[in-house]
């Protein structure tokens, strides 16, 4: 097995692992950074993300109003020291990608624009165009370039973390093109391989979101955080799950049932004015967006369509040369993809699985409770997103919190002598034995594409936007099954040049491993919270049993472990999470009692 | 006959170096649905009737750059290229041109990579500014300068497409000359001197034969025809100044 002798190996090259390559890479230039990525970096899934990018820019902005819509939107569930250090400093982070080159969209006098977004009280979503995470990504990508000390393993397929002496001190890697292993040796090791939309059928996700460190860790014994809380994006393409981002809403694209009706005002978040307000109907925040549609269908007010029930995301208000202008690349999937001109016809749209709050559990410097181990990015919950991230924070926290590991990464390697190889190399035969048999084994006479396929449809059926106890007992159930089924597997390419199917069974292990925290926690949490919400007598927000962390610990063959930890509280007492009139009531009282 | 039970033949084009001495190709019955992508097709075949074939994908929406192939000979993302355009004339896919394939439908990227890093495809700030300092301003008439040619996914369609780099391969080629250009007309960078190296020298736009395909495929309208032949006639120029001036032409000369 070839080794490699890095000091930090970081896992994933999107926007967060990028970032956390910089940071470290400029933190100490003689240090060794190994910078995995399955995929060649700008294949990454922070290209797809569209609408943009949080940071305080505005006059009547400010950092308190950045923390309030984060804290409530995600219905308290955050670590709010952490969100207090996050809002601070995004906003340098978007001048930093500036200086980098990242085309930001600018007003007419040079300065950055800012945009609307969904739960947002003023507007403070940086974009380029509706392809912010595209330029971001390459931005990134192309900075890193400059940094002699990150050393890129493009198209190198991470199996396993080595653990020894209780902190982790390597990877183990496939190489895509030949199916060889290798050992990175590392001090310590930054996870930032994204989320794991796949587990469910209909999602915005690129094919490569599959939760491979989320998994790695969780196997590790380091749990995983929050994992009931999915988020459903409300505007999705029928079929494909493929995202129109929330800044159309943003821009003033409106709703509309098959009556042409703006319902969002019948669910608490009217009322329905001519202009956009933020905070209110369309901009309000994806989980209530998401349910209020799942309610218009029980009643019937949706319009059926080839796959599945739709309403319209109204655009033609806009006009075509607004919209080329500011979402190019919507109106291209609007007419590509379904034939639709947005400028004339409103867009078919339902929701569709778009994120994933929970992740593996590090703390506000984005470590992990296994020595050495970092995490960054959508794969962490390092405790910004609660039971529902607030749109354009995720891009934020990329580069945020991809700072944080990779200089909290730094003085970690810096702190720690290097391992023994051959007891690292021993450990990672292991880990090569066990990744070849699910190739050697001539046996197996499950399908891969079967396998995803029921573990998709029974995801989506019990941890759905409404979920019931019976339906996700019974997704739990069939985890369970699919699990075991798994070690009958049949990967029938036995090459070792570009083998995708012998990837795909390893990804598949990894997506139920993380399904099965998902659908656990989610049984286990009895109260609806964010986008967790229950029917059948648990509707209500119960934060005496449940303002508490979920945090899923693997048990192999077993169910896994679910327990509870606390919540950061340091200046927002949870209270009733209100938008539209009613949120600006709220608010109103909120000030006026704090004056008293 | 019903709409499900339609299908497609999609013939494709195989390599698997450990067992095929040379290409071969594979036709595949595929189920055919009047909204199926080329990508959703080459999915059902890798799904349920063949585990072994191989290609690169993820986004399923034209902005990752992973899927780029040939289809009945024209270099396309198929992801967003639609089984009911072949219906009737049917569909063989390759992989890309001009490239070497490592298997299947996948090619060797190594060259494209190796161009991308090579032509300081970062900011060299004209002027150092602090964070605290905040922004660069930049208009909307400077952004729109290079903002077209930040569009490019690298997809490598226009590699496929250049008959020049199917010839040479060591030509730059349309899409990083588009990314160099990109860099070289941005407000903030000061770099355009170091990057017209390359411009310059043998492998540089000269080899471009105006043919125009590579923006004719390009799904992001990048048009890097268009950044060729800006950086001919500023080679030409720059070329012609370093007689009169020591050191050639300032970099600002691509502005």
């Amino acid at each position: 097995m070839e080794v490699f002798e890095a000091d930090i190996a970081i896992v994933g090259a999107g926007g967060a692992g990028l970032r956390a390559a910089i940071a470290a890479a400029e933190t100490d230039p003689a240090l060794k950074i190994a910078l995995v990525s399955k995929v060649y970096p700008m294949r990454s899934h922070t290209v797809a993300a569209e609408g943009g990018s949080a940071g305080v820019v505005q006059a009547h902005d400010s950092l308190d109003h950045h923390f309030n819509d984060t804290v409530g939107g995600g219905d308290w569930l955050c670590e709010q020291d952490v969100v207090e250090y996050f809002v601070a400093q995004c906003t340098e982070e978007m001048v930093q990608l500036e200086h980098w080159g990242c085309p930001w969209s600018r007003k007419p006098d040079g300065h950055i624009s800012v945009r609307a977004f969904g739960g947002m009280k003023i507007e403070r979503t940086w974009f380029a165009a509706d392809k912010t995470g595209f330029h971001m990504l390459h931005t990134l990508f192309q900075t890193s370039i400059k940094y002699p000390s990150i050393r890129r393993f493009d198209e190198f397929f991470c199996v396993d973390l080595v653990v020894e002496d209780g902190r982790v001190q390597g990877v183990v890697l496939i190489e895509t093109a030949t199916g060889q292993f290798t050992l990175i040796k590392a001090k310590s090791v930054i996870i930032a391989t994204g989320g794991a939309g796949r587990v469910f059928r209909e999602n915005t996700n690129g094919g490569i979101v599959t939760g491979d460190g989320m998994a790695m860790a969780y196997r590790h014994g380091v749990p995983l955080r929050d994992m009931e809380f999915v988020q459903y994006h409300p505007t999705c393409m029928p079929g494909t799950g493929l995202l129109f981002t929330e800044a159309c809403r943003g821009e003033g694209g409106l709703l509309l049932n098959k009556d042409g009706y703006r319902y969002l005002q019948d669910y608490g978040l009217g009322p329905a004015e001519d202009k956009p307000r933020n905070k209110a109907m369309e901009l309000g925040p994806r989980d209530r967006l998401s349910q209020a549609f799942w309610y218009e269908q029980q009643k019937g007010r949706t319009i059926e369509g080839p796959h599945g029930s739709v309403v319209h995301l109204d655009l033609r208000h806009l006009g075509e040369a607004f919209l080329r202008e500011r979402l190019p690349q919507i109106y291209e999937l609007a007419e590509e993809f379904l034939g639709v001109d947005p400028a004339h016809t409103p867009i078919p749209v339902r929701p569709a699985v778009h994120y994933t709050m929970g992740g593996i559990l590090v703390d506000g410097n984005c470590a992990a409770p296994l020595a050495g181990l970092y995490a960054a990015g959508e794969c962490s919950s390092v405790g910004i997103h609660g039971a529902n991230r607030l749109g354009s924070n995720s891009l934020a926290e990329l580069c945020v919190f991809g700072k944080v590991a990779g200089i909290e990464a730094t003085k970690y390697a810096k702190s720690v002598a290097p391992g023994n190889t051959a007891t690292l190399l021993k450990q990672a035969a292991d880990s090569q034995i066990s990744a070849e048999q699910l190739v050697t084994r001539s046996d197996g006479t499950e399908r891969i594409a079967t396998l995803r396929k029921e573990m998709a449809q029974t995801m989506e059926d019990g941890c759905g936007i409404y979920r019931l106890g019976d339906s996700m007992q019974a997704t739990c159930n069939k985890i369970d099954e699919l699990k075991q089924r798994f070690k009958n597997v049949n990967v029938v390419d036995k090459s070792n040049v570009w083998n995708t199917d012998w990837l795909l069974a390893i990804e598949l292990g990894y997506q139920l491993d993380v399904a099965q925290a998902m659908v656990y926690s989610a049984i286990n949490r009895k109260e609806s919270r964010g986008a967790h919400q229950r029917l059948a007598g648990f509707e209500a927000r119960d934060d005496v049993n449940f303002l508490k962390h979920s945090q899923a610990y693997y048990a192999g063959d077993e169910a896994p472990c679910v327990n509870y930890g606390e919540v950061k509280i340091t200046k927002s007492q949870p209270a009733t999470r209100a938008y539209g009139a009613a949120g600006e009531k709220a608010e109103a009282e909120r000030k006026q009692a704090s004056h008293v | 006959m019903s709409e499900i039970e339609k299908t497609i033949p999609i013939e494709v084009l195989r390599y698997r170096p450990e067992q095929d001495t040379e290409p071969i190709l594979q036709t595949f019955q595929v189920p055919f649905t009047d909204d199926m992508s080329v990508l959703q097709g080459l999915q059902y075949i890798k799904d349920y009737l063949d585990g072994s074939l191989s290609f690169r994908w993820s986004c399923r929406m034209a902005i990752c750059g992973s899927c780029g192939m040939m289809v009945n000979g024209k270099p396309t993302l198929s992801c967003k290229t639609f089984l009911r355009d072949y219906y009737s004339a049917g569909l063989r896919i390759e992989a890309l041109a001009h490239f070497p394939i490592e298997r299947d439908l996948v090619i060797v990227m190594d060259d494209f990579i190796e161009k991308l890093e090579s032509i300081k495809p970062y900011i060299i700030p004209k002027t150092p500014r602090a964070l605290s300092e905040g922004e660069y301003l930049q208009t909307p008439a400077e952004r729109d300068m290079y903002e077209q040619f930040s569009s490019c996914i690298n997809c490598m369609l226009c590699y496929a497409a250049c008959p020049q780099y199917g010839l040479n391969s060591k030509f730059v080629g349309p899409g990083i000359m588009a990314l160099l250009h990109r860099y070289n007309m941005d407000s903030r960078d000061g770099g355009a001197e170091q990057r017209m190296e390359l411009v310059h020298s043998e492998d540089g736009v000269f080899n471009c034969t105006a043919v125009g395909y590579c923006s004719e495929v390009c799904p992001k309208h990048v048009d890097p025809a268009n950044a060729v032949n800006i950086n001919k006639t500023e080679s030409a120029k720059d070329y012609f100044l370093r007689f009169v001036m020591p050191k050639g032409a300032k970099s600002g000369a691509a502005k």
